[in-house]
Order: structure tokens, then C-alpha cells, then sequence
């Protein structure tokens, strides 16, 4: 338990995620029999011991019943009894308890997706086939090494029948899409495929029926094995990406406290809040709907709504936005729209319409296939004529051209990018990149330009101590113990600074939107904005705008002052120096102010930035640079990003995004390294040459092939032969891929060793 | 050639159980969480996880 436990600043951020009962209770689905169900999604899990940890804490609860997590999937799900001792059960203890143990945890709405029973069904489809293939193989062996007449036609007629049952059940993927693409008046990929696979089983058994000498059932067979398991890699590739839409609903608040005109309250879902009601939100809440305050003062964080680093102080007539935190005091709010009027239904709208843009992209096997099955079924036709034609044949014909049709099938193509985009992937994955679908990693091998976003991507959105002038280490531990009382961000940095020294204070008042007081035998200590702090006096000399600043006095007299900037991500520099090298334009978007984004880039050396953007005016900015020709890979982490994320050539995500940026990202980061993107980037290109060099082969293979069965040697052995050596060749050169990356990791043995600790391949 | 007759069901046979444990064993959800499986090997404990 040593790789993956948070320190106690981690736990300390994370204790103002709280989820209410409610909510919880909301979020969970009842089983019967007293019994209800959650699901809760922990990005952070990766190891055996991440497993034991968490499944023990659960347990150890009274009212859970038992609880299971789900490496792969990275979730728990946990059963727990309704009552206990005829009293309502709080299931959020079950969340804090994750929590406790260190780890990020979100609830999740279980659904048994489509996607699963998909990717069952393609698995039995291949064990069927496989089971098939190798029967059928064993017995045509049997027949190739000297099997005559009576004997063969048994076994010819054994194979056929276990051909028929399997072509049928194993079959359907492609006859189902080769259908409805010739519905359409298109063809693809799986047109040859549906015609070889016919075409040779009826003449096998035309030829078994006829006691000849040669059948196909093996061929047609192996062929569906080999080009059902390249749909099923490729389909276990995409499985991971989700839908960017569903994410949303999770992060979005699922209900809130109304206040009723006669003063109650009561928990309703947030679809009920009309214009006008009135919300209790106490600290800690995110902002249900669009509003304005009512009542009480508070600070906000606004950051992963807008990208402001710094928290703003609202009062009365405040306007609020969706999606904001409220970080110090309660507020009464009154709903200004409904939850589909809100900002961040407006954001699910903008996505909604950026998603059909990428979904504009033609995968690379797609465009091959566009090439490739018009040619082939020429060849077979010209090659079906011609030995009709010249030949006077029409038997031989037909037999030419399906061994045309089977020798050119596409298996090796079909092999050809998901075995490569599943090697990559993994490779990305032990080094703690997640890749939701195959085609990101080929758009992402083509992008010329960086977009990132400063707050919470090339920052970590987490504010730090910069300097601080007149401070000796008595006044930081003042300010410290003063700071202890408050889970304002500047106050746990302030904190985390003086580390145990801090001093402590007894009676502490928190002024929302001003700071802290505390008054003893001393006189009156004040931390907090200079305002505040030191009402007599103006402030002092402005040291940068870029800074947030804390004046601590005594009694009116300032003693010291405080400058906070946020974090650099870790390797952010070094990033954007390798992502220049490898030939990118970098820019900065940003929704924050330009002072502070100004700063930010002048220290990593960036020339182009932007700030104050809209999450429309980010968006509309990257549809404008992919107009020009550029093609963007997008990093950002926040609600404001994600109609940018969607809507550029492909996107990345660290996992402390919100779950709207990470389910609207291609790729996700799980370490805060911001080192990722340029791996990615690499790993990705070199998939690409992979790719390429696979069609080479492919195409190379049938270069030689194709002549051989077009002239009439092509006997069921050799068909066999050739087919399956292609499809071998082209698994092992992906195969490649992994021992190159395997190399340049043994390069870095610093990084390596951090990289170990994400896990085993998950595919 | 009699032998044939009882060889091809054997063998027949003993494939198709290979093909029945493989499908047993996905609708039992053994494939649901590979990673996890590969850790909880190692799991010193012998307290029961009973499924959710």
C-alpha cells in the first residue's frame, strides 16, 4: 500500500467534494429485498493493493453488504442494506470511506451498456469460429496428407457441417454490414468478405456433393476467425470511449435543497427547479442552476467553469453559474433558469454539435477499404471471365475467382490497424495514458498545432506561496494558525507552507468574501484581503496582478503580506520544449485573466496566448484554426474547455478534469506529468508508421498471391497457407512496436520506475 | 479406417468442451476485469470476496 496512497494534502482537496445522502441515494439502484446498489467510479485504483484497500474499508462498514471493484473498468460496486436498525442508512459514508482511503471517487450511474453485450457476443462469435477453424483444419490436413475417396468425402462432408452452423452464427457481423452498406449503394470492407465466405462454402459443397477433390471449408472458416478477431480487438478499443454525454449528468449536481415558501426544505432532483425558486447551498456545493444570490456572502471557485484561478467573492445580487463550487459560507440562491437553460446544458448543446464534426473523420481502414474492395471484386470478375471466356470453362471460372476472392480477402488488412492501435494503447496505458478509441491515436498522429489550457493543465489550479514580504517565520506561523480555520485554496497553501509550525488559534471568524479574524489578550489579527485586513490604510504598492495577495495585520497594522501564483504542472516546461521539437505550434487559450495568462506563458516561453475566452470563444477559436488547415490537438481540463475538446482533431485530458472535459477527451492522463502529451504524440506517430507498414505488407503479400491464384495454382492448401501467413506476419510487426517502447523505456529507468506502478495492460 | 469412426466424434467432442468452458466461463463474467484478476492472485488474505 505504498504506491498509490495520497498524501494528507491530497485527502485534505478532496474533503470538499462531499456528496450529500441525497444524492447519493439518488445515484444508487434498488435490488430488492432491502438491498440497493451503488456504483462509484475511482479513476485512481491501478494496483492489487489499491484493491484490497478499498474493498476492506467497504466491508468494514456495517450496512455494506459486500462490495467488489473492477480494475479494468476502474469502478466499485457496492451493495448495502437500506436500514440498519430500523434506521435509514447514510450511503455517502460509503464515498467518504473510498475517499478515506485516499482515492478520487465519483458516483456513477450503472448501466449495462450495449457496448458490453456487444463485445460478448463478438467474443463468442470468435471462439465459435476458432473451435470451427480448428476442426475443420485438423481434418483437412488429414486430406491434404493423402485421404482418398470415400474417406475424403467424409470428411469433407464432417466439415461441412460444422462449417454451416458457424459461417451462419459467426458470420452475421459481417453479412449484417455488408447488407446495409449494399443497401446504400456503397461497398466495404465487409462486401469481399461476405462474398468469399459465401461464395467458397457453396462451392465446397458443390464439389463435396460432386466428389471432388478439393473444398474450401477450412479457408472460408480461418478467414472469419482471423478477421473476427480484428473486429474484436478493434471493437475492445472503442469500447472505451463513452459517451461524452452521459459524463455530464454525472457531474452536473443531481438535486438540490429547495426552500418552500413556508420555510421548509426539501431535497427534489434538479429537473424540478423552476425560475425563481429559492436553493440552499451550503459550503462545499456546486451551484445547481444558473442564479443570483439572495442571501449570504461566500466565495466561489470558478475555475473549472471558466478557468479563473482565483476564487471570486459574491454577495447579494450575485450572478452564479452552474458548475461553480461554493467554497466558505451558505448561500440562498435563487434559481435564474432551469437546469436545461443552464450554463452547462448550454456547454452539453455546443458538444452535442461539435460531435458530429469529428464524427466526419474516416478512419484509415475505412479509407483502405474504399480502394480495396472495388479492386478486388474486379479482379475476381475479370479473372472469373477470363477463364470463362478463353478457357470455355465456366467450373474452373467460378473456382478461380473464389480462390481470387479468398486469397485477396482482407484478413491481413483487417488485422492490420487494430492489432497496432491495441499495442500502442497498451503501451500508452502502462505509462498512464488512456486511449478511448483507436481512431484518436491516428488523428492524433497527424496534428500539427498544441492548443493547451493555463488553469488546472499547464497549472494545477492549486495556489502556492510565492513570496512574501516582511514575514519572518513568527508571522507565517500567525497567518498559519489563523489560515488552519478556513478550506479557502490560498488558506490550505498558506498552510501547507509553515507545515506544524503553525499557532494556535482559538476563536476564528470566517468573513465570506474578506478573510479571517481572531481576536486575543494581543489585539486583533486579521488575514485576509488588504481591504480587510487594513481598512485605515489604502494598499500598498500593487506588486503584479498575476499574484493573489493576503495581508495579515495586528490591530490594523499590516505585519506582512502574502503572494500566491498557482502551480506549474510538473514537466511543463520540459513538454512544451519537446513539443516544439517535434515540429508543433503551441498556443495558450485560456479563460482566465490576461495579466495571469500573460505571466504563465512568458515563463514556459510561449509566444501565442489568448485569455478571457468563453467556452464558445474557445471552441469557436480552435473551428477557426482547423479551418485554416491546422489540425489541433486540444489539452484542457476544465467545463470550459469542453466544447474545445470536442470539437478540435483530438483531445487530452488529465484525470483531475472534470468528468465532462474527461469524457469529451480522446485521451486521458492519469499522472500529473504534463510529459504525457509529447509520449502520446510519439507513441501515436510510430503507430502510424506501423500502420502504414502493415498495408505495405499486406499489399506486398497480395502482389504475389494474387497472380498465383488468378493463373490457377491457388489448391485449398495454398489458399490456406498464404491466407494465414499474412495475417501472422502482419500481428507480428505490430508486435514490434511493443519491443521498441519496451527499449526506450529501459532508456529512462527514472521514469520507468514510475511508470510501473500503473498496472497491467487492460484490454 | 473403422477407428475413424469413433476418433472423429472424440475429437469432436473434446473440442466442443473446450468450446462450452470458454463460453461457461464468459457468461460467468470471468473475462469482466482481466487486471484485477492478475492482482488478486497475489492476495496473501484468504477472507471470501464474495461478488456484488
Amino acid at each position: 500500500m505504498t504506491c498509490c496512497t495520497m498524501d494528507a494534502e491530497g485527502v485534505l482537496s478532496l474533503s470538499s467534494n462531499a456528496i450529500s445522502a441525497e444524492e447519493a441515494l439518488l445515484a444508487s439502484q434498488p435490488l430488492g429485498s432491502g438491498l440497493r446498489q451503488s456504483d462509484f467510479s475511482v479513476p485512481g485504483a491501478h494496483c492489487g493493493a489499491c484493491i484490497s484497500t478499498i474493498e476492506k474499508a467497504l466491508t468494514r462498514l456495517p450496512y455494506v453488504k459486500s462490495a467488489r471493484v473492477n480494475l479494468t473498468a476502474k469502478r466499485v460496486s457496492c451493495v448495502w442494506y437500506e436500514e440498519m436498525d430500523g434506521k435509514p442508512v447514510n450511503p455517502a459514508g460509503i464515498l467518504s470511506a473510498i475517499t478515506a482511503c485516499g482515492y478520487h471517487a465519483h458516483l456513477f450511474t450503472a448501466d449495462l451498456s450495449d457496448d458490453d453485450r456487444v463485445r460478448n457476443q463478438l467474443l463468442l462469435a470468435v471462439g465459435v469460429s476458432g473451435f470451427a477453424a480448428a476442426n475443420i483444419m485438423l481434418l483437412s490436413v488429414s486430406i491434404w496428407s493423402g485421404a482418398e475417396a470415400a474417406t475424403r468425402d467424409m470428411f469433407h462432408w464432417i466439415s461441412a457441417m460444422i462449417a454451416a452452423p458457424t459461417l451462419i452464427y459467426a458470420g452475421r457481423f459481417f453479412y449484417q454490414s455488408a447488407w446495409n452498406a449494399l443497401k446504400h449503394g456503397r461497398t466495404n470492407m465487409d462486401v469481399p468478405i461476405s462474398l468469399a465466405v459465401t461464395l467458397s462454402y457453396s462451392m465446397s459443397l458443390w464439389e463435396t456433393i460432386h466428389h471432388g477433390e478439393h473444398a474450401w471449408f477450412d479457408a472460408s472458416v480461418s478467414l472469419l476467425f482471423f478477421l473476427l478477431i480484428g473486429r474484436t480487438l478493434d471493437h475492445v478499443m472503442r469500447d472505451k470511449a463513452r459517451a461524452a454525454i452521459t459524463g455530464l449528468a454525472r457531474l452536473a449536481p443531481r438535486g438540490a435543497l429547495l426552500i418552500n415558501p413556508d420555510g421548509s426544505k426539501r431535497y427534489a432532483p434538479v429537473d424540478e427547479i423552476n425560475v425563481g425558486d429559492l436553493i440552499a447551498v451550503p459550503a462545499g456545493e456546486r451551484i445547481p442552476v444558473d442564479a443570483t444570490v439572495v442571501a449570504g456572502q461566500s466565495e466561489v471557485d470558478l475555475s473549472i467553469v471558466t478557468g479563473e484561478s482565483t476564487p471570486m467573492a459574491v454577495s447579494t445580487g450575485a450572478e452564479l453559474k452552474s458548475g461553480a463550487m461554493n467554497l466558505m459560507g451558505s448561500l440562498t440562491i435563487r434559481a435564474a433558469a432551469t437546469a436545461k437553460n443552464s450554463l452547462l446544458a448550454e456547454i452539453i448543446g455546443l458538444m452535442e454539435a461539435a460531435e458530429g464534426g469529428r464524427a466526419r473523420y474516416r478512419r484509415i481502414a475505412d479509407r483502405a477499404a474504399s480502394y480495396y474492395s472495388p479492386a478486388v471484386h474486379l479482379l475476381a470478375l475479370i479473372s472469373f471471365l477470363g477463364w470463362g471466356l478463353i478457357g470455355g470453362d465456366w467450373k474452373q471460372a467460378v473456382l478461380v475467382a473464389v480462390a481470387v476472392l479468398i486469397i485477396t480477402c482482407p484478413c491481413a488488412l483487417g488485422l492490420a490497424v487494430p492489432v497496432v492501435q491495441v499495442v500502442a494503447a497498451g503501451t500508452l496505458f502502462r505509462r498512464g495514458i488512456m486511449v478511448k478509441d483507436g481512431s484518436a491515436m491516428e488523428r492524433l498522429a497527424e496534428i500539427d498545432m498544441v492548443v493547451f489550457d493555463k488553469t488546472g493543465t499547464l497549472t494545477m489550479g492549486r495556489p502556492r506561496l510565492a513570496h512574501r514580504t516582511d514575514a519572518g517565520a513568527y508571522e507565517l506561523a500567525v497567518a498559519a494558525g489563523l489560515a488552519a480555520h478556513s478550506r479557502h485554496p490560498l488558506s490550505q497553501a498558506l498552510l501547507r507552507e509553515a507545515g506544524l509550525h503553525a499557532l494556535a488559534f482559538d476563536a476564528v471568524k470566517e468573513i465570506p468574501g474578506a478573510g479571517l479574524e481572531a481576536g486575543t489578550g494581543n489585539g486583533i489579527y486579521r488575514l485576509g484581503n488588504a481591504a480587510f485586513a487594513c481598512p485605515e490604510r489604502p494598499r500598498g504598492a500593487q506588486q503584479s496582478e498575476a499574484f493573489s495577495e493576503v495581508v495579515l495585520t495586528k490591530d490594523g497594522i499590516e505585519l506582512a503580506r502574502f503572494y500566491f501564483e498557482d502551480t506549474l504542472r510538473p514537466g511543463a516546461d520540459g513538454t512544451i520544449k519537446s513539443v516544439a521539437r517535434q515540429g508543433l505550434a503551441v498556443v495558450v487559450m485560456s479563460g482566465d485573466r490576461e495579466c495571469v495568462v500573460e505571466a504563465t506563458a512568458k515563463t514556459l516561453e510561449i509566444d501565442r496566448w489568448l485569455a478571457g475566452l468563453t467556452p464558445r470563444g474557445k471552441m469557436e477559436e480552435c473551428e477557426r484554426l482547423g479551418k485554416l488547415g491546422h489540425r489541433i490537438l486540444m489539452v484542457g481540463d476544465g467545463i470550459n474547455d469542453a466544447p474545445a475538446l470536442s470539437v478540435a482533431h483530438v483531445s487530452m485530458a488529465p484525470a483531475t478534469a472534470a468528468d465532462v472535459g474527461r469524457q469529451a477527451a480522446d485521451l486521458v492522463f492519469l499522472h500529473d506529468s504534463l510529459e504525457a502529451v509529447p509520449e502520446a504524440i510519439s507513441v501515436s506517430r510510430r503507430a502510424a508508421r506501423f500502420i502504414r507498414q502493415n498495408f505495405a505488407l499486406a499489399i506486398g503479400y497480395n502482389i504475389i498471391a494474387v497472380p498465383i491464384a488468378i493463373a490457377g495454382y491457388a489448391t485449398p492448401l495454398v489458399a490456406a497457407v498464404a491466407m494465414s501467413t499474412s495475417s501472422l506476419i502482419v500481428v507480428a510487426n505490430a508486435l514490434r512496436l511493443n519491443d521498441r517502447a519496451k527499449l526506450a523505456g529501459r532508456r529512462h529507468p527514472a521514469r520507468n520506475t514510475k511508470r510501473s506502478t500503473v498496472g497491467v495492460v487492460s484490454l | 479406417m473403422n477407428m475413424l469412426i469413433y476418433l472423429i466424434p472424440i475429437a469432436l467432442f473434446m473440442g466442443g468442451l473446450g468450446l462450452f468452458g470458454f463460453l461457461w466461463s464468459l457468461k460467468n463474467g470471468q473475462y469482466d476485469d482481466l487486471e484485477g484478476a492478475s492482482w488478486r492472485i497475489l492476495d496473501d488474505e484468504d477472507e471470501k470476496m464474495p461478488r456484488p
